[in-house]
């Protein structure tokens, strides 16, 4: 009697309901997802308890790095309903006798924070390179000689008078400048601040 | 990855028959790309949004204009805020002209600077606490927005004589110093805090080279 072979099968998984569960999962998160923006520089911020969220709309993000490098970023993403990077932009190229062809007020509209002497965007904004663009983010400059920031502040409340404030810092940054940046701000009638901060939950106990 | 397909046992001059293709397909490069842009996903997603702590300023102009109110000096507590995570505080008015306030030292911890402000605003803080219990044992039920309109009336009129508190920080303070005691400030539900500019007395307090001189009599 000759021996009954069992035919040899390839071993096959149906993959129907992993297939099933991942597109629910991708569909998930491609729909709950919002980018994180891509800032100028990596900013920790300190925690605290509030938790007011922070405006996401008609905000001016000023952003301190660690090295006490002050970064803006206005009327991006999410609120770019009033539409008012070039106007800003041309207004303050105004002031530094430069000019920007529409092309580059273009890109400059689509591109989020920056922070480097005005004299410098030009070069910025005709990079290529992502990478060669990220060493021209060197900060605007806020000291009394040449400040910058105030500036640019007061031309984004001037196109946007609702526009809050909110200050991003980095916790190591210096108190000293952040000060500073609050300062131009109060020139500028801005008095109520946003300071941007990660959620951590703290409760005071009293002691029986 | 392709299924092998078992070769059918040979017949020898037998009609060829046409090879039969299961219609499965193949769903592991699908999986592949699935498995991979969930996890693109998965890491590029902020989930948590930022939030804000939000603090007014005095305007500036009220400063100069000297129409900013004035305080009780027995209600002040100055909190001076240094650089390496040095905390200090006093209470009342540091002025050259008086003896000096005792300076004290203390630090962000549970026991240092919240302990102190619990035990002066203690009326505030048990009163906002109880209210906030109520709601959340569901004795009382109110809006969030009601919520915090009821505390803001506690924190005015529960203790006439709730600290007021000064923040101080000097060039040395690092942002997050300012953030935590402000942060601070909710934690003791604090009504009445400012941030305001250390003066050279108070930043030579801290170096511990102030001097007073009280007015001879």
């Amino acid at each position: 009697m000759p021996k009954i072979k069992a035919p040899v099968r390839t071993p096959h998984i149906d993959m129907t309901p992993m297939v099933d569960l991942f597109a629910l999962l991708l569909t998930f998160f491609m729909l709950t997802t919002s980018f994180r923006p891509s800032e100028a520089t990596v900013i920790d911020t300190p925690s605290s308890v509030s938790e007011k969220v922070s405006p996401e709309k008609d905000v001016i993000i000023i952003l301190v790095g660690k090295d006490n490098k002050v970064f803006l970023n206005f009327d991006n993403g999410k609120d770019t309903a009033v539409l008012i990077r070039k106007e800003v932009l041309k207004k303050v190229a105004e002031q530094y006798n430069l000019t920007f062809t529409e092309k580059e007020l273009k890109t400059f509209s689509t591109w989020a924070s920056f922070g480097m002497p005005a004299d410098k965007l030009k070069a910025w904004i005709n990079t290529e390179d992502s990478k060669d663009r990220e060493a021209f983010q060197t900060g605007i400059p806020v000291d009394s000689a040449d400040n910058q920031l105030n500036l640019w502040v007061r031309f984004i409340r001037l196109q946007n008078p609702r526009a809050e404030v909110a200050i991003k810092g980095d916790g190591e940054a210096d108190f000293k400048t952040v000060k500073h940046v609050m300062d131009i701000l109060q020139d500028n009638k801005v008095n109520k601040f946003n300071l941007t901060t990660n959620l951590m939950k703290d409760e005071a106990k009293l002691e029986e | 990855m392709a299924e092998i397909i078992q070769a059918e046992g040979k017949q020898k001059g037998g009609k060829k028959k046409a090879k039969k293709f299961s219609t499965h397909i193949d769903m592991t490069p699908m999986v592949d790309l699935m498995c991979l842009l969930i996890t693109f996903f998965m890491l590029t997603t902020a989930f948590s949004k930022p939030k804000a702590m939000e603090i007014t300023m005095p305007e500036k102009d009220d400063i100069e204009q000297k129409t900013a109110p004035k305080i009780e000096a027995e209600r002040t507590i100055n909190i001076l805020v240094s650089g390496d995570d040095k905390i200090y505080y006093y209470f009342g008015l540091a002025d050259p002209k008086l003896p000096l306030p005792q300076l004290i030292s203390t630090n962000y911890s549970k026991d240092g600077i919240r302990k102190m402000l619990l035990q002066r605003n203690i009326l505030v803080f048990k009163a906002v606490k109880e209210l906030r219990d109520k709601v959340i044992r569901g004795d009382e039920v109110m809006a969030d927005s009601t919520l915090t309109r009821k505390v803001k009336e506690l924190k005015k009129t529960v203790d006439p004589k709730a600290p007021i508190i000064l923040i101080k920080a000097d060039e040395k303070a690092k942002y997050k110093n300012l953030v935590d005691i402000i942060d601070e400030m909710a934690i003791c539900t604090v009504a009445n805090y400012a941030v305001v500019d250390i003066n050279d007395l108070e930043k030579a307090m801290i170096n511990g080279t102030a001097v007073s001189t009280p007015a001879a009599k």
